[in-house]
């Protein structure tokens, strides 16, 4: 099946911004989806934007002092507290902005974490910003493991991966839990904006962060972020591995705006499972009757969102 | 004009930070602090204090909500206790190095197993080497005092780190007693507007809290100690500025009856109240007994404290936590780094007093006192004790 664009992404095109806000020169391995959806999310927020970063792979690459690859003002503090640093800038600039001790203009609040930071030791300060309405995006970038300390299992690790700490064996598939499901969480917080994206799909990642940027109130997106060093997979793979992940049903791409469901990249038949894992090391142990048993879940899966489009959830 | 007035401690610790107009307050209850976070909840709901109030879901996000707004250039306030303390332990270390000036009130309070919510210092005890400006008060006017002076040194370009006031759980935090509560306008000539280093700014863009490699760590904690130590001089100088302005004397060091004194006790924070009385009343029995009350806790104030001592025979230190299997009192362990440089030094013994709500009661300072003019008579060091302990 082809993939297609919605056609008011294919003139966006001409539209995506050129300047850089996370440029060149830092230190993300080679062919890191992560970096390139970390760059096209902050070339599209813009200037005007200051950004909280959990500890990972994104930290570590992009700011060993003295040199940085933000323009944009970035502040780390911890690995599980991204989205509580950014619910405090906001807090700050925001009264700062009501007794007139800084000008009045939008800046937009960005916390970033990667997918251990958001869906495991982040969880409880991510909830509790987003639960008290903070004026900010949180970003989750989802490599499906904890990369920057050597590619630990984490709960949004899919069933089946071999990481350092759910490893393949004579006793063990690998990762043993089903992926945690992070947007339906932030979902029912009843936040105003939440979506899943990829870098794979540049114009509906562009249309999610600016859908983020103008909503009044928290908004949350979930990003794909393909890994060649963790996954064990080529580095020049990593976009047409995103694009499989969405055609094979794995990483469906929807928003939730004002808690109805949308299916922003419609899949109606998803390619074999196989497609998808064959590229990555971290699959290969897989025998085809749990290849088939995980197909069988994704599609389900995939049914069921089908099922909840249009919904109020 | 000053108000005269009766107010609970916490309650006047919470219109304090009200007069400093602080921006934003993020606070997790846990008693004893909770009165100081009710009451600021109460300020901002009622209009009297234009702040951010944010209720977190945990400690840990209070102090990193704290870090992020204190980074957008708001001058911040939390409080906390015990399990609080303990939960923001990781971020404690983090606003100091990244030179954000918060201000912190801790409750002090016991620290589980067994879970206890009665005073002592087993919470800050453990945070000494955060790397935060430390003081503690003894009643009621210094907790108001030494609040609205913690934004003005925390805040001081000099400085620019974040502070604790200690201040004990209950048997501070919930007394009520009179005090002279300054106004808006005082507050004001005393404090100016926080203008911070550096802030997280569109159009002067920085990164903060980036990677420190090996080859620019070291350095980093050397700027880090030498700042908290410099801190010092303007400590001092600030001191001088809150006297000038509120008529009340605060110094690092603090002593009572201590110059012409046989033999000292020091202790630090409200038992300091109690163990006066048992001074005054030790003199009445011709006893020469003096006191040296630790107000500044970090930096550690080595020559005022070595000045105070001067050649007394025997110092006895009371600490209200335990380091365990370690030197058992955290002070007094302080204390001896402090004399071990000095020439000649006196006998130190220890005393372990009130912990998790344990009362020291006015006839347990005498017991102490028994043991230090034993241990002068003796001229050796007991072995520590801890105090009114059930065999
Ligand atoms: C409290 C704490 N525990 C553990 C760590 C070690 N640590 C740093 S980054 C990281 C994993 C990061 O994984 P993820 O959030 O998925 O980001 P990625 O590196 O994969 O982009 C871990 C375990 C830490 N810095 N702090
Ligand atoms: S380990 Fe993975 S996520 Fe981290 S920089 Fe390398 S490719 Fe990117
Ligand atoms: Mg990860």
């Amino acid at each position: 099946m082809a993939t297609t664009f919605s056609p008011i992404s294919v003139f966006a095109a001409r539209l995506m911004p050129k300047e850089q806000r996370f440029v060149s020169g830092h230190r993300a391995c080679q062919g890191c989806a992560e970096a390139l959806a970390v760059r096209m999310v902050h070339s599209i927020l813009g200037r005007n934007t200051i950004v909280a970063s959990a500890t990972g792979c994104m930290e570590i690459i992009s700011s060993s002092y003295p040199d940085t690859a933000w323009t944009v003002p970035w502040i780390h503090v911890a690995f599980e507290n991204a989205a509580a640093v950014a619910s405090g800038v906001e807090a700050g600039l925001s009264i700062l902005m009501k007794k007139g001790k800084i000008p009045q203009r939008k800046i937009q609040v960005v916390g970033m974490g990667g997918d251990g930071g958001t869906a495991d030791i982040g969880l409880q300060s991510l909830s509790g910003a987003m639960e008290r309405g903070h004026d900010m995006i949180y970003i989750c970038y989802d490599n499906e493991a904890y990369m920057n300390t050597g590619i630990q299992r984490s709960s949004s690790t899919p069933y089946g991966a071999s990481t350092t700490t759910s490893p393949a064996g004579s006793l063990s598939i690998g990762q043993h839990t089903w992926k945690k499901n992070i947007p339906m969480i932030m979902a029912g917080h009843k936040i105003p904006y939440v979506a899943t994206a990829s870098p794979s799909y540049p114009f509906d990642l562009a249309q999610k962060v600016k859908k983020a940027a103008k909503v009044k109130g928290p908004a949350y997106l979930h990003i794909y972020a393909c890994c060649p060093t963790g996954w064990r997979m080529k580095p020049d793979m990593a976009v047409q591995i995103g694009r499989l992940a969405v055609e094979t049903g794995v990483f469906p791409l929807y928003e939730i705006e004002q808690g109805v469901l949308r299916i922003t990249h419609k899949t109606p038949e998803l390619r074999p499972l196989k497609e998808y894992t064959k590229h990555q090391g971290r699959f290969r142990h897989l025998d085809d009757a749990t290849l088939e048993e995980i197909e069988r879940r994704v599609l389900d899966e995939y049914r069921k969102l089908e099922r909840r489009e249009g919904l109020a959830l | 004009m000053e108000r005269r007035i009766g107010m609970e401690a916490s309650i006047a610790m919470a219109e304090a930070v009200g007069l400093c107009d602080a921006d934003v307050v993020s606070a997790y209850p846990i008693t004893p602090q909770t009165h100081i976070v009710e009451h600021l909840s109460e300020l901002v709901a009622n209009g009297e204090l234009d702040a951010n109030f944010v209720p977190v879901e945990s400690e840990h996000s209070a102090m990193s909500v704290c870090c992020g707004s204190s980074a957008a250039g708001a001058r911040t306030y939390t409080a906390t206790s015990s399990q609080g303390l303990a939960l923001m332990h990781e971020i404690l270390f983090i606003a100091p190095a990244l030179r954000l000036p918060i201000v912190m009130a801790v409750a002090n309070r016991s620290l589980s197993g067994p879970i206890s919510i009665w005073n002592d210092h087993s919470d800050i005890m453990a945070e000494r080497d955060i790397g935060w400006i430390q003081v503690f008060v003894e009643n009621a006017q210094e907790a108001i005092d030494l609040t609205i002076w913690s934004f003005r040194i925390a805040e001081d370009k000099r400085v620019s780190l974040p502070t604790i006031v200690n201040f004990d759980g209950f048997i501070l935090s919930h007394m009520i007693e009179p005090v002279l509560m300054p106004d808006r306008e005082q507050v004001q000539d005393f404090l100016p507007p926080f203008e911070p280093l550096q802030r997280l700014d569109i159009d002067n863009p920085v990164s903060m809290g980036p990677v420190g490699i090996p080859d620019v760590y070291t350095e980093a904690k050397y700027v880090q100690h030498k700042l908290l130590t410099d801190a010092y001089g303007p400590i001092v100088e600030t001191f001088g500025e809150l006297e000038k302005h509120f008529g009340r004397k605060y110094r690092p060091v603090e002593t009572y009856r201590a110059d012409d004194a046989d033999v000292l006790l020091l202790t630090m924070g409200a038992l300091g109240e109690t163990a006066m009385t048992a001074v005054d009343e030790r003199r009445k029995r011709g006893q020469k007994v003096g006191l040296i009350k630790l107000r500044l806790f970090r930096p550690f104030p080595y020559k005022d404290l070595l000045n105070a001592i001067g050649d007394k025979p025997v110092l006895g230190v009371m600490d209200r936590a335990v380091s365990f299997g370690g030197p058992v009192g955290p002070v007094a362990s302080e204390v001896k780094a402090a004399l071990f440089s000095a020439r000649k030094h006196p006998l130190v013994p220890e005393f372990i007093v009130g912990l998790g709500g344990r009362d020291t009661s006015i006839a347990d300072f005498h017991s102490i006192f028994d043991d230090l003019f034993e241990a002068a008579e003796r001229d050796t060091t007991p072995d520590p004790r801890f105090v009114g302990l059930r065999e």
